[in-house]
């Protein structure tokens, strides 16, 4: 393709004229696919160390679609008894109706059975003897006979004959087991179940508009109270979604974060002028601070909490013991960087009237050093914010211990979605505030 | 115009600049009202959030307090050298049955003869999970940020959805990655390592598509000058000026994140941070010392080391700052 035609002579010219252009050593030329053939094998040797494909096949991908489908719908699982030849559903502690509720997609019939319903052509009708199955309209019909339910022949693939019980799946809306003694239903719905308020709240299954209604003109449901403060308080102390004590394990992060990076400012502020060899010209005394930095710094903010956690007791002052102890050394570090690449023209200039050494500092460092000062703490604050849920789960409790607690459990992930989102929105709250702060106190040209 | 009277040395002054320093000394007045006032407010917030912090805390901490010092001082070893036998795996002579002493039996055996120390394995797995993410984050990352700068793709919906996405990655807290992937694969590193790879595709991400934003667009318009597309424009224009500045940052994150993997680790992504969170959490005191030692000791190693290489690869430019976008 190339019709550029270059003589001998020229090229002779170019070569000598451009040696580090033609003739490239080794490590220029290849340097790149050594490296890359260097991360290569060692990423092959991380993946057998780690064991990573047996550990992908046995993985629960199963329970995983599950746990995923938790974080934006739920489920409602009754169990549908047959008791002396009448169907009666049972709730878990965990039951998203109040008792005797209308519940528009399990109804009883009049024969003693119940229909379940989880779409237009998808149903069940339960009795005792016989339970029904319609999938996409059509009847498959599945005698129940001694100890067993027996799967209809000409079955669709989605229902299954396992052992004694018969199980369909309706795909999102749910999934049935039917049993000799019982049906197990799983009604799967889109949304968080009860969030605004649990089954033993008066405003329970009310809509927004009504709720709304009800707390500015309605009458008292609670003589003691009025209905705003009575729909705070069920709000607050949902049973199912504990709203108080998530947003109190919210506030105890970020007080972590705030006071435990505010409380390292201070200290490292005074501290750096001690570390700063301009400032301070003891040569020991730098050495020593900057040291002692060092180790402020290099013992993990892991190791921090955890000892705290074991002296104070699980709670927000251990988590801010770490952030304190870690960022006073990291601060440390970084302010006495910017100490000592102060202009020293001011400093000799405060010093010529014959200002007092705090003056010198205060008159000729602190106004050049004090916007960067500024600008370090709050990356640290934001970065702190992020890091305290991270120093809760070890312990030092806030939300991240609250996280931890409800993914143990492996049915609250709806619970673990909602932490998840509050996270993200206070990270992003806090990354403007420190950002708009941040480019007041450096002017406009950022940091 | 009345004016204040001021010190005996501003007397002499002309109206005009008596009217200056009058303004002068208004301002400095407003000022210092505002920043005791700020100050004040400060003091509230600061004041409430401590009492809030000691209220919520299961310890108080006056009362906690002597404790702590107790705490100190039975968190001591039986003798200096426990902790080195703790490290190595040695036998103790205060061995008696319990866990507390018994080192050796955590040793794991390469062959019949050679044994690795237990804490140094871990603490291999630690930073293999470190590394391993750090390359994977970065690999991500450097797909995506090209895709993020305004020079290379405009201020168009690419760019938009590219940074949204970076900005989640970023900020989806890492344990609840953990805790999920814990869940469906069991506790062990691979969940560790999914979760800090996906956190430094965001961190990462952001501060690469800086560095791209920065470059400098002259070679870019030659090689758009005679044809180059798109994909060769940014092998040849851009990825030359910004890879020191890639490899750098890669580093400096790499640092970071064998901090988060032991922390994910005490969470339960296995390695030396969850061999820790034990021995602590029993009072096991030789072998906490020996895991801090051997973590201070990476940490300083890995700092130190990753210094050296950057200020190899792009000289004394310093690149503390880029912490804050962790």
């Amino acid at each position: 393709m190339s019709n550029l035609a270059v003589n001998a002579a020229d090229r002779e010219r170019l070569l000598a004229a451009y040696p580090e252009v033609f003739h490239r050593s080794f490590m220029q030329r290849w340097g790149l696919a050594v490296a890359a053939v260097a991360v290569l094998v060692y990423l092959a040797f991380c993946f057998s160390f780690f064991n990573v494909i047996p550990t992908f096949v046995n993985g629960n991908w199963d329970r995983a679609a599950i746990y995923l489908q938790d974080w934006y719908s739920w489920r409602a699982q009754p169990r549908l008894r047959f008791q002396n030849g009448q169907v009666v559903p049972q709730w878990t502690s965990r039951g998203q109706y109040p008792d005797g509720a209308a519940i528009d997609w399990l109804k009883p019939t009049s024969n003693g059975g119940y229909t379940v319903i989880f779409g237009s052509d998808d149903r069940l009708d339960v009795t005792p003897s016989q339970v029904d199955v319609y999938i996409d309209g059509k009847l498959y019909p599945v005698a129940i006979r001694g100890d067993r339910a027996i799967l209809p022949a000409g079955a669709p693939a989605r229902m299954v004959q396992d052992d004694n019980k018969v199980s369909v799946r309706f795909g999102f809306a749910g999934q049935a087991e039917i049993r000799n003694n019982q049906v197990y239903v799983q009604r799967r719905f889109l949304g968080w179940a009860n969030f605004f308020f649990d089954t033993q709240s008066p405003f329970w299954g009310r809509s927004l508009t009504s709720v709304a209604g009800l707390t500015l003109f309605g009458e008292r449901l609670d003589p003691s109270q009025s209905n705003a403060s009575l729909a705070l308080d069920n709000f607050l102390n949902n049973s199912s979604w504990q709203h108080g004590d998530i947003l109190s394990k919210l506030m105890q992060t970020l007080v972590m974060a705030f006071v435990g990076t505010l409380f390292a400012t201070l200290i490292a502020f005074p501290l750096a002028f001690v570390a700063a060899r301009n400032i301070t010209t003891n040569r020991p005394m730098n050495w020593g601070m900057k040291r002692f930095f060092d180790f402020l710094r290099s013992i993990d903010m892991l190791i921090w909490a955890l000892f705290f956690t074991r002296a104070f007791g699980p709670g927000p002052l251990p988590g801010i013991a770490a952030i304190f102890f870690t960022d006073t050394g990291a601060l440390g570090k970084v302010y006495s960087e910017a100490l000592e690449n102060v202009d020293d023209k001011q400093r000799e200039g405060v010093k010529s009237v014959g200002a007092a050494p705090v003056i010198v500092q205060r008159y000729g460092v602190v106004p050049q050093v004090l916007p960067i000062f500024i600008s370090q703490s709050l990356y640290f604050w934001e970065s702190n914010t992020r890091s305290a849920t991270a120093i809760g789960a070890v312990g030092a409790g806030g939300i991240g211990l609250k996280l931890l607690e409800s993914m143990k459990t492996n049915a609250d992930w709806d619970k673990v979605a909602y932490m998840v989102l509050l996270i993200l929105l206070v990270v992003f709250v806090f990354d403007n505030l420190s950002n708009a702060l941040r480019s007041r106190v450096m002017g406009k040209k950022g940091h | 115009m009345a004016h204040a009277t001021g010190p005996a040395q501003f007397s002499g002054l002309q109206e005009s600049s008596r009217t200056i320093l009058d303004h002068y000394q208004q301002q400095v007045r407003t000022r210092r009202i505002y920043t005791v006032v700020s100050i004040v407010v400060f003091l509230i917030v600061l004041a409430a959030s401590l009492d809030f912090a000691n209220e919520a805390n299961s310890g108080k901490f006056f009362e906690r307090l002597p404790y702590f010092f107790d705490f100190l001082k039975s968190f001591v070893p039986n003798s200096p050298l426990e902790i080195f036998r703790a490290m190595f795996d040695l036998p103790s002579p205060y061995a008696d049955g319990s866990i507390k002493f018994d080192y050796t039996s955590d040793r794991i055996w390469i062959t019949d003869s050679f044994y690795i120390p237990n804490f140094f394995y871990q603490l291999a797995i630690t930073i293999n999970i470190a590394i391993v993410s750090t390359i994977l984050g970065a690999t991500g990352a450097f797909l995506l940020c090209f895709f993020a700068s305004t020079n290379l793709v405009g201020a168009g919906l690419t760019r938009w959805v590219v940074r949204r996405i970076m900005e989640i990655l970023r900020a989806f807290p890492e344990i609840v990655v953990a805790g999920l992937l814990a869940a469906i694969l069991s506790i062990g590193p691979i969940a560790a390592i999914i979760a800090v790879s996906i956190h430094t595709i965001g961190a990462l991400g952001k501060l690469f598509f800086e560095v791209v934003e920065n470059a400098d667009m002259k070679p870019d318009e030659g090689l758009r000058a005679s044809g180059a597309s798109w994909l060769e424009r940014v092998r040849f224009a851009i990825l030359p000026q910004v890879l020191p500045n890639f490899v750098s940052y890669t580093l400096l994150r790499t640092e970071i994140n064998v901090r988060a993997s032991t922390i994910i680790g005490a969470v339960g992504g296995g390695g030396i941070g969850e061999v820790f969170s034990l021995s602590i959490g029993r009072d096991h005191a030789a072998k906490t010392y020996a895991i801090i030692i051997l973590l201070l000791v990476t940490v300083i190693c890995v700092d130190q080391f990753s210094a050296w290489l950057r200020r190899r690869l792009i000289g004394k430019q310093s690149f503390e700052f880029g912490r804050g976008a962790a």
